[in-house]
């Protein structure tokens, strides 16, 4: 496969999955808004901006309503879904081959909402509503994704890009939240609000899913060992890391070309790091700096991909 | 024999003219031309609302397979569809015949000139052909100057547009052996009309056409450089923004070969290659929709970034083989156009099979003078242009547009030739629920490997603006699939 068309795929998949997590955290950053807590607005508005790691400037001048659209429409703020929208949009339009007719179309109907009068209009009436319907077309796009493409090549870098996303996405999240916890005794004292918690799976969908493997009885351990160390939950980053492995494994494996050992040192040292630990191990440690090593990881594998399928020298290329 | 057209067929005619121009399904008199009587029959026997209900599923049916124009601004992902006209356009056995000699000939004489202007010029030292012109020529490369290319082809995917005039007789318009386009239109054309009258096919014997892509491939594998017996195949493309793009990936894929864009090869030690996510595989063919101007910074110009920097040298050491050559758009200049009937009988010593269309060459002053004095009357076009621009249509056009050509052309006389407006022929196309005469052109695909091959018929271009004699795609044209009948 070419490295460009590689390269594209990729960043059409990450795009779409960060939309994706930003709708979704913007969702219930804005839901426990509604509740009047310990948190003003201000304040989760801040951690909001912190889980999405979105760089600095996004101010907030106290408008709810003002800050979501930003966040959601702004076309030149590459934190913005719409942004994200349309650069996995330009990513695809310059694969068209690669992909189906149905995931083009799909990709070009989500597109063409971001920038309708009909957006507006639903986001007037109901955020909420509106980032549904975001979300709903980026499932549907993955859906075609899956039937209507050649699980080849192509395929595995667009799950590549999709699950390295969302591992670092999930890290970030998570960093945030234990990080404000450790530093804020009060709250560790009188443990997280249940909203909090509660909203902290729903970042992740992972809602139903953890009472299914646990109960209704959130923990914050609890919540951390399921989003951190499940390997069957979809949202979890081990389940995100082995479905990367599996992704960079299946793109060797097409290869004739000797595979990276330092590629495959990092997948394979973060997968060995979230499958041989166990949640108490992690809080005998700090939670904080273990998953920020995760984070960092997450950025080197993504260097190292680069450095292997893209942008190699030609020299070492040609050198063998 | 020709048969008196239905009732219903006369209805469907409504008020179609027939005047001097050749129509393709009637005689002057009314009566159908023999071959399109069934036809005829099949279009009259079909009730108007089927018609359209035809046109619709035709229509779709260009959507879902994907051949459109883009328009691709920031905010914009429009598709048009290029028109299609369901009415088929037909060509006998015989006819065709003829057509395929007189090509062939032609091709074979164009690429002698080509190898001959680039080495030893006995052409130009015979006087044939004015040394100047070629020369003088923006598409003259001296770069391929006393380089000997692949298989000696200069030119191996080339489209020549043929008109038929009132005679009934088919002739060339010009060549186009740069890099000719509208191959996925007629393959799509013949895919859909299947659809839309599968009725006809049995009743006639249509040759196929469906095997270009293979025919294709076969070229190009034909001119790989010696010693790669399993060649690596490449199609350049300028990219997505370029108009034609969705051709190229249709023959790409068609083909199974790769679609690369510029800044995916590199040239190392001469030899090209392609970045892939296995390393650098090297390139053996690169069948190249980009032009000259633009293929290597290095050699042409430095400002392009759709090309490959070091290509033309990887070209020139014979590591890898671009088909077109460079630098044949010096014979599908319209000024040289005017003497290809001499450039005929100097290789192949025969008298061309199919004739020119007269050409008024303005560089000389007798013909010059003649074409200023009477430019509402004649066709006036810029030598190296294509897509219908840079056109001025005499007897269509104002006194304002007509001076500013006489401007235009005295200023820079090498730039344009001038030709009789012809009353080129006219086929029924469905307009609404009635068929009405459009001017058509025919553009045969022509291949030139082992040999040449010319698959049957071609794409028939419609100008389909009622008067337009403009059958580019570009200004308002559209398309019939054609037919050569057994």
């Amino acid at each position: 496969m070419l490295s460009r068309v590689a390269d594209n795929l990729y960043w059409m998949s990450r795009y779409l999955e960060r939309a994706e997590n930003t709708a979704r955290q913007l969702d219930v950053t804005m839901t426990q808004m509604l509740d009047s807590g310990e948190a003003t607005p201000n304040i989760r508005w801040n951690r909001l901006v912190d889980c999405l790691a979105v760089p600095s400037p996004f101010e907030w001048t106290g408008d709810v309503e003002e800050a979501a659209r930003g966040l959601i429409f702004d076309r030149d703020n590459p934190a913005s879904i719409t942004y994200c929208a349309t650069s996995a949009r330009e990513n695809a339009g310059q694969v068209r081959e690669e992909i189906s007719t149905e995931q083009w179309q799909r990709l070009n109907r989500l597109y063409h909402h971001m920038h309708s009068p009909l957006a507006q209009e639903q986001f007037s009436n109901s955020v909420g509503e509106f980032l549904s319907t975001v979300i709903d077309g980026i499932h549907l796009f993955k859906g075609v994704t899956d039937t209507t493409m050649i699980h080849g090549l192509g395929w595995q870098f667009i799950r590549l890009g999709r699950y390295l996303e969302r591992a670092y996405a999930t890290a970030t999240l998570l960093e945030v939240f234990v990080k404000q916890a450790e530093s804020d005794h009060d709250a560790r004292r009188a443990g997280y609000t249940f909203l909090d918690q509660v909203g902290l799976l729903r970042c992740c969908t992972a809602f139903e899913a953890y009472c299914q493997f646990y109960t209704a009885e959130v923990t914050t351990e609890r919540i951390l060992e399921f989003l951190l160390l499940n390997s069957q939950f979809p949202h979890a980053i081990l389940y995100s890391v082995d479905s990367t492995l599996q992704a960079i494994d299946a793109i060797q494996q097409a290869s004739n070309r000797r595979p990276s050992d330092e590629l495959k040192a990092s997948v394979g040292r973060l997968q060995a790091m979230l499958s041989y630990t166990t949640i108490q191990e992690i809080y005998a440690g700090s939670a904080g700096q273990f998953l920020n090593s995760i984070r960092r990881e997450c950025i080197r594998i993504h260097e190292q991909i680069f450095r292997h399928f893209v942008n190699y020298s030609i020299q070492a290329a040609l050198g063998g | 024999m020709c048969a008196a057209p239905s009732a219903e067929l006369e209805t469907l005619f409504g008020d179609y003219v027939l005047d001097g121009a050749y129509d393709e399904m009637r005689t002057r008199d009314g009566s159908l031309r023999e071959e399109y009587a069934s036809l005829a029959e099949m279009l009259a026997s079909l009730p108007p609302a089927e018609l359209r209900r035809r046109k619709q599923a035709a229509d779709l049916s260009f959507l879902t397979q994907g051949i459109t124009f883009t328009v691709y601004g920031r905010e914009e992902g429009t598709e048009r569809i290029f028109p299609y006209d369901l009415v088929p356009r037909l060509i006998t056995g015989a006819e065709w015949t003829k057509i395929e000699h007189g090509l062939t000939q032609r091709i074979t004489a164009l690429n002698e000139f080509l190898i001959d202007v680039y080495s030893e010029a006995r052409i130009l030292n015979d006087g044939i052909v004015p040394r100047e012109l070629v020369y003088t020529c923006k598409h003259y490369r001296r770069q391929m100057r006393g380089f000997r290319v692949p298989r000696n082809l200069y030119i191996s995917i080339i489209g020549s547009d043929l008109l038929r005039l009132s005679s009934g007789e088919f002739v060339v318009l010009e060549d186009n052996l740069r890099v000719p386009s509208g191959v996925s239109y007629m393959l799509s054309n013949r895919r859909v009309t299947k659809r839309v009258f599968p009725e006809l096919f049995h009743n006639y014997g249509v040759r196929p056409i469906e095997h270009y892509p293979q025919l294709l491939l076969a070229t190009l594998r034909s001119v790989a450089p010696e010693g790669r017996p399993d060649p690596k195949i490449v199609l350049l493309t300028p990219g997505v923004f370029n108009s034609a793009y969705f051709e190229h990936a249709f023959l790409a894929r068609q083909m199974g070969i790769d679609l690369v864009e510029g800044r995916d090869l590199v040239t190392h030690d001469n030899v090209v290659y392609m970045r892939t996510t296995d390393g650098l595989k090297r390139v053996d063919v690169i069948y190249r929709r980009v032009d000259d101007d633009f293929s290597d910074p290095q050699t042409f110009r430095s400002d392009s970034i759709l090309g490959c920097a070091g290509l033309f040298s990887a070209y020139r050491a014979g590591n890898v083989t671009v088909t077109n050559a460079f630098g044949t758009g010096l014979a599908d200049d319209k000024a040289v156009y005017a003497y290809v009937p001499q450039i005929i009988r100097y290789y192949l010593d025969q008298d061309p099979i199919l004739p020119n269309v007269e050409t008024f060459v303005l560089t000389d002053d007798k013909q010059r003078d003649h074409v200023l004095a009477n430019l509402d009357k004649l066709v006036v076009k810029a030598v190296g242009e294509s897509g219908g621009y840079g056109m001025l249509i005499g007897p269509q056009s104002s006194s304002v547009e007509r001076a500013t050509f006489a401007d235009q052309i005295r200023a820079n006389p090498r730039n344009y030739i001038a030709q009789p407006t012809l009353d080129f022929s006219r086929s029924p196309c469905l307009i609404g629920d009635r068929l009405e005469a459009r001017h058509v052109d025919l553009r045969p695909y022509i291949l030139f490997g082992d040999k040449v091959s010319i698959v049957p018929g071609g794409l028939t271009r419609v100008a389909l603006q009622k008067g337009s004699l403009v059958v580019n795609s570009s200004q308002g044209g559209g398309s019939k699939d054609t037919w050569v009948l057994d």
